[in-house]
């Protein structure tokens, strides 16, 4: 990369596997599997955690010299949940029933671990451009496993992809349903998240087996 | 009545960490041993039995549409509930600082056992969750509210604290090398999950009982319309499930 040096690029991809802020870090679990049940849900929510955690990085390693260590946690929060008013008004002017899907997730990206355990270990002692590059790689690896849960919940539970019908309409007994097959319902309660998140770190681990704890 | 049945919901049925996924990071970290699962749990009880009922003062004198009217009438027309997220927060953070300094002052022996916790507390999505839950199922009144927070955070402590256990006892078992550790906690989540859902039938079988003696809570908006309907809507999601 022309851009980037080895150096910075490892910021942004790192967090995609062997440093994934969900199956190794374990953070920012609530978030990840409470709204999985559709694709369409976990994209957005992705974009949200994404916009947060970029800009949240910068401004935290902007003023990580002034602010006293003592009140270090409160300001944090402040600045993501004013992020995050910006994210809920947003998606309440332009995708209300998105945000009604959302609820109180949207809000509780502001104890989303990842965020607050990002700031800590990394903005509070790197300079603007690296912590921005850190955000970013982060969120995506967040989003990626975000969008592999959504995906097979979505397919698996309701045969639909983002609300399009993929296998044929179970109603009307077309396409593959034709031939006897029927939608596993049980994806889309919430325990089939956790189960699915499990075999995704299982099926991590085994491929690389370094990462396998004691 | 509404008390009993408030404490059993937000314990068994809406529970914490097994119905909404709240505070799953700390549950997922802290869990390794039951001592230390059981301080973690008693804090979380401690500032949720705090948080709730002020983030409901806060809610109903302050952020609600017109809820400043108290204060003069000319501000009936402010709605001030976009400011909730920074306002809940704040008011935890601070909450959890202040409940540190006065357990170290007064009770040493209380502090030792909750102190390394309480910071912890303040980024934990189940206080933050309790408060907005509280909001968006609108809970009526203060002693609700107060209970609700009780009954959310026993909650979560006895979700930590049987997860706790299992890990220990899981340890002696033979357990696949890519599923140590974190994978085999997150699908023992998912079995237990799963049997906490079966929680979920007993309160809307209530049509036995005489009508009126039984008041309904009306905790999320797509149990408005239980009741007399509460079986059709049963009846409903099995098909969907089918």
């Amino acid at each position: 990369m022309g851009l980037l040096s080895k150096r910075d690029s490892k910021l942004i991809l790192d967090p995609l596997s062997d440093n994934n802020p969900i199956t190794i870090q374990v953070l920012g679990i609530c978030s990840a599997l409470a709204i999985t049940a559709e694709l369409e849900a976990s994209v957005v929510m992705s974009i949200a955690v994404l916009f947060v955690m970029g800009v949240g990085n910068v401004v935290i390693s902007l003023i990580r010299n002034i602010v006293p260590s003592r009140i270090k946690i409160i300001v944090q929060l402040i600045v993501i949940a004013t992020l995050v008013i910006i994210v809920d008004l947003v998606l309440k002017a332009y995708a209300y029933e998105l945000s009604k899907t959302l609820s109180v997730f949207v809000g509780l990206i502001i104890t989303n671990c990842i965020i607050m355990g990002r700031f800590e270990a990394f903005a509070l002692a790197n300079g603007l451009w690296r912590s921005f590059l850190d955000g970013i790689g982060n969120a995506f690896g967040y989003a990626v496993i975000l969008v592999i849960v959504g995906f097979f919940r979505e397919l698996l539970g309701a045969g639909t992809l983002w609300g399009y019908p993929v296998f044929g309409d179970a109603i009307d007994k077309t396409g593959l349903y034709a031939w006897g097959y029927e939608n596993n319902g049980f994806m889309l309660l919430s325990p089939m998240a956790l189960i699915v998140v499990g075999i995704i770190i299982w099926i991590q681990r085994s491929k690389s087996t370094h990462l396998i704890e004691d | 009545m509404e008390h009993i049945e408030l404490l059993f919901k937000s314990i068994f049925i809406d529970n914490m960490v097994f119905a909404t996924f709240l505070g799953m990071c700390s549950y997922l970290a802290v869990s390794k041993k039951v001592t230390t699962a059981n301080g973690l749990g008693a804090a979380v009880i401690f500032v949720l039995t705090i948080t709730v009922p002020l983030n409901w003062l806060l809610d109903t004198y302050v952020l609600q549409d017109g809820a400043m009217k108290w204060l003069h009438p000319s501000f009936e027309e402010y709605n001030l509930s976009f400011l909730s997220f920074i306002l809940f927060i704040a008011t935890i953070a601070t909450m959890v600082q202040l409940v540190e300094v006065v357990v170290e002052k007064f009770s040493p022996a209380l502090y030792n056992s909750l102190g390394i916790f309480l910071p912890l507390i303040a980024v934990n999505c189940a206080i933050l969750g309790g408060s907005l839950f509280m909001q968006s199922r609108e809970i009526p009144s203060l002693e609700l509210a107060f209970t609700y927070g009780i009954g959310s955070g026993i909650g979560f402590w006895l979700a930590i604290l049987t997860i706790a256990a299992i890990r220990e006892k899981i340890r002696y078992s033979n357990v696949p090398p890519p599923l140590r550790g974190l994978g085999i906690t997150f699908i023992i989540t998912g079995l237990m999950a799963i049997g906490f859902m079966s929680f979920g039938g007993m309160l809307t079988g209530g049509d036995e009982a005489p009508q009126g003696t039984v008041k309904e809570i009306v905790l999320e908006s797509e149990n408005d319309e239980l009741g007399d309907e509460g079986d059709q809507t049963v009846l409903d999601t099995n098909k969907e499930i089918e």
